[in-house]
C-alpha cells in the first residue's frame, strides 16, 4: 500500500546524512577556523567565495552531463575559448561589449552542441568526443589570442567585479546558477530525462524519451554554464588569457563526485555540486592559509576526492 | 532425514519496512521446500538472509556441517559482456600452469548446458541469448556446484513450459540425491507437482506450513487471506474497427511475413514458443528494432518504422519482457518510473507538471496495490513483482490505444494478476486494444479473444480463444515450415 510521505521540516540529521559532503564541509570549515586565524576574515571568505564561483558553475554544467552518464572533459577549454571570443570581439572587432558578451556565450553553447551531436549522433564515447574538443578549443584560444591575453570589455569586467563593497557579482551569479540548476534538473522535462536517461539509457527511449536530441541539449547547456564560469574568470581578472582555466575541467568534475553524484549516471543533485565545489575552494583556500606548498596542495585534494568518493560508497552499501 | 539448514526467528528491517518478522524455516536432505506468498511477503530478503547477503535484525541461520549453499537469485547475476563458458566458471575457471584453460572450459561447459538442455554454443555473449537462455545459464552455473543446498528464487518466471518442465525434472533428480531445495514460484500447478513442504509468508510472517498435495484454493487461500473467484475474469465484447494492423512484416533471419489485425476491444495473444520471434516482431513494430520490408498501421496511420516517438504518438505502447534491462530506471524513485511515459504529456513550456504526475503515479500505485514505503522509495528496492507493476502501471497511465503487453505478469503473484486482468478489461471496455504476449498458456487462453500462434519466425495459425485447448495452441507452436 502506498503512504504519502509526510514532508517534515528541516531535519538536519537526515540533511547531514544524505549529503556526506556537507558534513565534510562543516568539519574543514571548523577545522581551518582554529588553525588559521585569518581564515574567518570577511574578506579571506569572500575570496573562497569568488574561487568557489568560477568552479561550482562550470560543475553545474558538468553536473547535467553526468546525471545523464556521460562525461564533458572540455568544458575548461571552452570557457577559455568563449572569455577570449568575448574578449577580442570588443579589443580587436570592436564590436559593443554586450554583443562580446553574447558572441562568447554562444560560443559555449555551439562548443557544447558540437559535443552532444559527436556523442549522439556520431555515436563517440563522451570521453572522447569531448577529449576532442578540449583539445580544439583551447588551441582556437591561442588562434584567437595570437598567444597574448586580451583586455575584457567593461560589462564582462563588471561580471568579475564587487556590486556593492563586500558583495562579489561572482558569488550572486553562483547562487542564481545554482538555482537554475536545481530548478532545471527537479522541474523540467529536460532534467527529468536526464535522470533517465543516466539510470537506463534503453528504458528512456522506450519510455518514448528523444534520447538523442536530449544529449544535444545536455552538452549544450554545458558548453553555456562554461562559458558564463569563463566570462566570472576572465572578468574577475579584467582579462582572457590563453591559458585560462587550464585543468578546470577535472575540479569540476570532483565537485560533481563529491557531491555525490556518480559517474555512472542516473544520481546527482545540484545542491550537493554547490557543497563540492565549496569543500574544493575552502580546502585549497585553509591549504594556503597554512602555507602548504602548492606541490603538497594537490596531492591532498587528490587524497580529499577519493576519500569522498569512499565514504559515499561505503555509506550507499550499509544501507 | 538429516535437516540441513535451521533458521529460527529471523527479523530484518528496511529503513520503512518490515520485511521479515520472526520466521522459522528450515530445509531437510531430500526435499522441496516451497517458499510462497505475495510480492513483497519477503520471500527473496529470507533467501538473502540464509545465503548471508543480508545480516538479520535478530534470529539465526544455522547450516549443518559440511553443507554448502548454492543460490539462484531472483535478478539475473550474470555478466552481459562475457561468454556463456565464461559465465557458466566465474571465478572459478579451469587452470592450467596458473592460466584459464580455455579450451577445457569450453568443453565443460557443453556438459554443463546438455545438462539443463541448453543449445547454444558456449562462445557466444550472454547478452545476445534470450532472457529464458540466461535463466538457464544460471541454472547450468548453480547445478555444477555441486551444493547441499540449492535454492531456486522464481526460475520459471521467465521460462516457457518445456523448459519448466526439464528444470523440474532435473529438481527431482538432485532431491533424489539428497539435496535439500528452496523452490520459490508464483506458479501453483509447479508447486503441486514438486513440493514437498509449503512454507507461506504473509507481510513477513510465516503464517503457515502446507503438506504435499495440498489444493491449489488452499494455498491461494492461506497466501492471500481470501480466496480468488475467477483467475481469469476476460469480459469480452463486440470488437470495432481495426487499431493496430501488421502486414507482411519481415525481418531477414529474423521473422517473415507476419500479418496480423488487433481491434478496438480486443485482447489478442500472441503464443509461441521460445525463440519463436514474438518478442522480435513486437519490438520492431513498435519501432524499437528495424524491420526489412512489410508496415505497421495504427488506426489506419502507417508507422514509419524504427521510430518509437511516432509509434507512440500513433497511440501505440510496449511493456518490455526485461524488466530491469528495459523496463526500469533503477536509480530513479517508484514516482519517477511511474511517470516516465507520461513526462513529455505532463510537461508545458518545458515545465513538468509534478503535482499532476504525482497525482496518477499515486493511483496508479493503489490501483496495482505497489507494496512500496512511497512514491520516492528508490525502485530497487522493490520486491521483482512490485517492480513490474511499476513497468506495467507507466504504461496503464499513459492510456495508449493499443498496448502491447510482453510477458507482463512475470514474476506477479495470483491475486496482483488478477488485478492486472481487471485492468486489461478496462482497457477494451474503453475501446482500446491490448496485444498479450505470454508464455504462460493458461494466461493467453484465459484472457485473450483471439490468439495467433507463432512458431519459428511465422504465424502458424489463429484460434479463437474461446473453448481453445492447451494441446491445440501446442499443435501450432511446433509447426514445421517447409523452407
Ligand atoms: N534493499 C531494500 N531496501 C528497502 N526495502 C526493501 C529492500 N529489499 C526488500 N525490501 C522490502 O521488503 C519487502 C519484501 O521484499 P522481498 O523482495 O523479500 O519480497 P518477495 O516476497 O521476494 O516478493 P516477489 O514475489 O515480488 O519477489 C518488500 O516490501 C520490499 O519493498
Ligand atoms: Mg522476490
Amino acid at each position: 500500500m502506498t503512504t504519502a510521505t509526510a514532508r517534515t521540516g528541516v531535519d538536519a540529521r537526515k540533511i547531514l546524512s544524505e549529503n556526506g559532503a556537507l558534513g565534510g564541509l562543516v568539519v574543514l570549515v571548523v577545522a581551518l577556523s582554529i588553525l588559521a586565524p585569518t581564515f574567518l576574515s570577511t574578506q579571506n571568505l569572500i575570496n573562497v567565495g569568488v574561487q568557489a564561483a568560477v568552479v561550482a558553475v562550470l560543475a553545474f554544467g558538468s553536473t547535467f552531463v553526468i546525471v545523464s552518464g556521460g562525461i564533458d572533459l572540455s568544458v575548461g577549454s571552452v570557457a577559455a575559448l568563449s572569455a577570449m571570443v568575448g574578449a577580442w570581439s570588443s579589443a580587436e572587432a570592436g564590436l559593443p561589449g554586450p554583443v562580446a558578451l553574447l558572441l562568447g556565450l554562444a560560443t559555449g553553447v555551439a562548443a557544447g552542441l558540437i559535443n552532444g551531436a559527436m556523442v549522439s549522433f556520431g555515436r563517440l564515447p563522451a570521453f572522447i568526443a569531448t577529449l576532442a574538443m578540449l583539445s580544439i578549443a583551447r588551441g582556437l584560444t591561442l588562434v584567437v589570442s595570437q598567444g597574448t591575453p586580451l583586455a575584457t570589455p567593461d560589462v564582462v569586467t563588471f561580471l568579475g567585479s564587487n556590486l556593492v563593497p563586500q558583495v562579489p557579482l561572482p558569488l550572486l551569479i553562483m547562487l542564481v546558477f545554482f538555482g537554475i540548476t536545481g530548478f532545471v534538473l527537479s522541474r523540467t522535462y529536460a532534467g527529468r530525462s536526464m535522470y533517465a536517461i543516466g539510470g537506463n539509457e534503453e528504458a528512456a527511449r522506450l519510455s518514448g524519451i528523444d534520447v538523442r536530441r536530449q544529449k544535444l541539449v545536455i552538452y549544450a547547456l554545458s558548453g553555456l554554464f562554461a562559458a558564463v564560469a569563463g566570462m566570472l574568470l576572465a572578468g574577475r581578472l579584467a582579462s582572457a588569457g590563453p591559458q585560462a582555466a587550464v585543468g578546470y575541467e577535472l575540479d569540476a568534475i570532483a565537485a560533481v563526485v563529491i557531491g555525490g553524484a556518480s559517474l555512472s549516471g542516473g544520481v546527482g543533485r545540484a545542491f550537493g555540486t554547490l557543497v563540492g565545489a565549496l569543500v574544493l575552494a575552502v580546502l585549497r583556500n585553509g591549504l594556503n592559509q597554512l602555507q602548504v606548498s602548492p606541490f603538497w596542495q594537490q596531492v591532498v585534494i587528490g587524497v580529499v576526492i577519493a576519500l569522498a568518493v569512499l565514504l559515499d560508497t561505503l555509506r550507499r552499501r550499509s544501507r | 532425514m538429516a535437516e540441513l539448514l535451521r533458521a529460527e526467528g529471523i527479523t530484518k528491517r528496511f529503513t520503512g519496512a518490515l520485511a521479515l518478522d520472526g520466521v522459522d524455516f528450515a530445509v531437510n536432505s531430500g526435499e522441496v521446500h516451497v517458499l510462497l506468498g505475495e510480492n513483497g511477503a519477503g520471500k527473496s530478503t529470507l533467501v538473502k538472509v540464509l545465503a548471508g547477503v543480508y545480516r538479520p535484525d535478530s534470529g539465526s541461520v544455522r547450516v549443518a556441517d559440511g553443507v554448502n549453499l548454492a543460490v539462484i537469485y531472483q535478478e539475473l547475476t550474470l555478466v552481459p559482456e562475457l561468454s556463456v563458458a565464461e559465465n557458466l566458471f566465474l571465478g572459478r575457471p579451469p587452470r592450467r600452469f596458473g592460466v584459464v584453460d580455455r579450451a577445457r572450459m569450453l568443453r565443460d561447459a557443453v556438459g554443463l548446458l546438455a545438462r539443463v538442455g541448453l543449445r547454444v554454443d558456449p562462445a557466444t555473449p550472454v547478452k545476445e541469448l534470450g532472457i529464458a537462455q540466461q535463466q538457464m545459464v544460471e541454472i547450468a552455473r548453480a547445478l555444477d556446484l555441486n551444493a547441499g543446498v540449492l535454492v531456486l528464487d522464481e526460475p520459471t518466471a521467465v521460462l516457457t513450459d518445456t523448459e519448466t518442465d526439464r528444470l523440474l525434472e532435473i529438481m527431482a533428480e538432485i532431491r533424489d540425491q539428497g539435496v535439500g531445495l528452496v523452490f520459490i514460484t508464483h506458479h501453483l500447478d509447479e508447486i503441486r507437482r514438486i513440493a514437498d513442504r509449503v512454507t507461506v509468508l504473509r507481510d513477513g510472517r510465516s503464517v503457515g506450513v502446507l503438506p504435499a498435495g495440498s489444493s491449489v484454493e488452499q494455498m491461494i487461500e492461506l497466501m492471500v487471506g481470501r480466496a480468488i473467484s475467477e483467475q481469469y475474469p476476460r469480459r469480452s465484447q463486440e470488437p470495432g474497427d481495426v487499431l493496430l494492423k501488421v502486414d507482411s512484416l519481415t525481418r531477414d533471419g529474423r521473422f517473415t511475413d507476419v500479418s496480423f489485425e488487433v481491434r478496438a476491444g480486443e485482447v489478442v495473444g500472441i503464443a509461441g514458443l521460445v525463440g519463436a520471434g514474438r518478442t522480435e516482431v513486437v519490438r520492431a513494430a513498435f519501432g524499437v528494432d528495424h524491420y526489412d520490408s512489410g508496415h505497421v498501421e495504427v488506426a489506419g496511420r502507417r508507422l514509419p518504422g524504427g521510430d518509437v516517438r511516432a509509434a507512440m504518438r500513433a497511440g501505440l505502447g510496449l511493456v518490455p519482457e526485461d524488466r530491469k534491462g528495459q523496463g526500469l530506471v533503477l536509480t530513479s524513485s517508484v514516482g519517477e518510473n511511474l511517470g516516465l511515459v507520461t513526462l513529455r504529456s505532463a510537461t508545458r513550456a518545458g515545465i513538468v507538471d509534478r503535482k499532476r504526475q504525482r497525482r496518477h503515479a499515486d493511483e496508479m500505485a493503489t490501483a496495482l496495490r505497489v507494496k512500496t514505503s512511497g512514491l520516492d522509495q528508490e525502485v530497487r528496492e522493490l520486491s521483482g513483482g512490485n517492480q513490474q507493476k511499476v513497468v506495467i502501471g507507466k504504461w496503464l497511465l499513459a492510456d495508449p490505444r493499443v498496448l502491447v503487453l510482453d510477458e507482463p505478469t512475470r514474476g506477479v503473484d495470483v491475486g496482483a494478476k488478477v488485478e492486472i486482468y481487471e485492468l486489461i478489461n478496462r482497457m477494451t471496455a474503453a475501446g482500446r486494444a491490448v496485444l498479450l504476449v505470454s508464455s504462460d498458456l493458461p494466461e493467453v487462453i484465459g484472457m485473450s479473444d483471439r490468439i495467433v500462434v507463432m512458431a519459428h519466425g511465422r504465424v502458424a495459425g489463429e484460434l479463437p480463444a474461446r473453448g481453445t485447448t492447451q494441446d491445440e495452441v501446442m499443435a501450432l507452436a511446433v509447426q514445421e515450415f517447409s523452407a
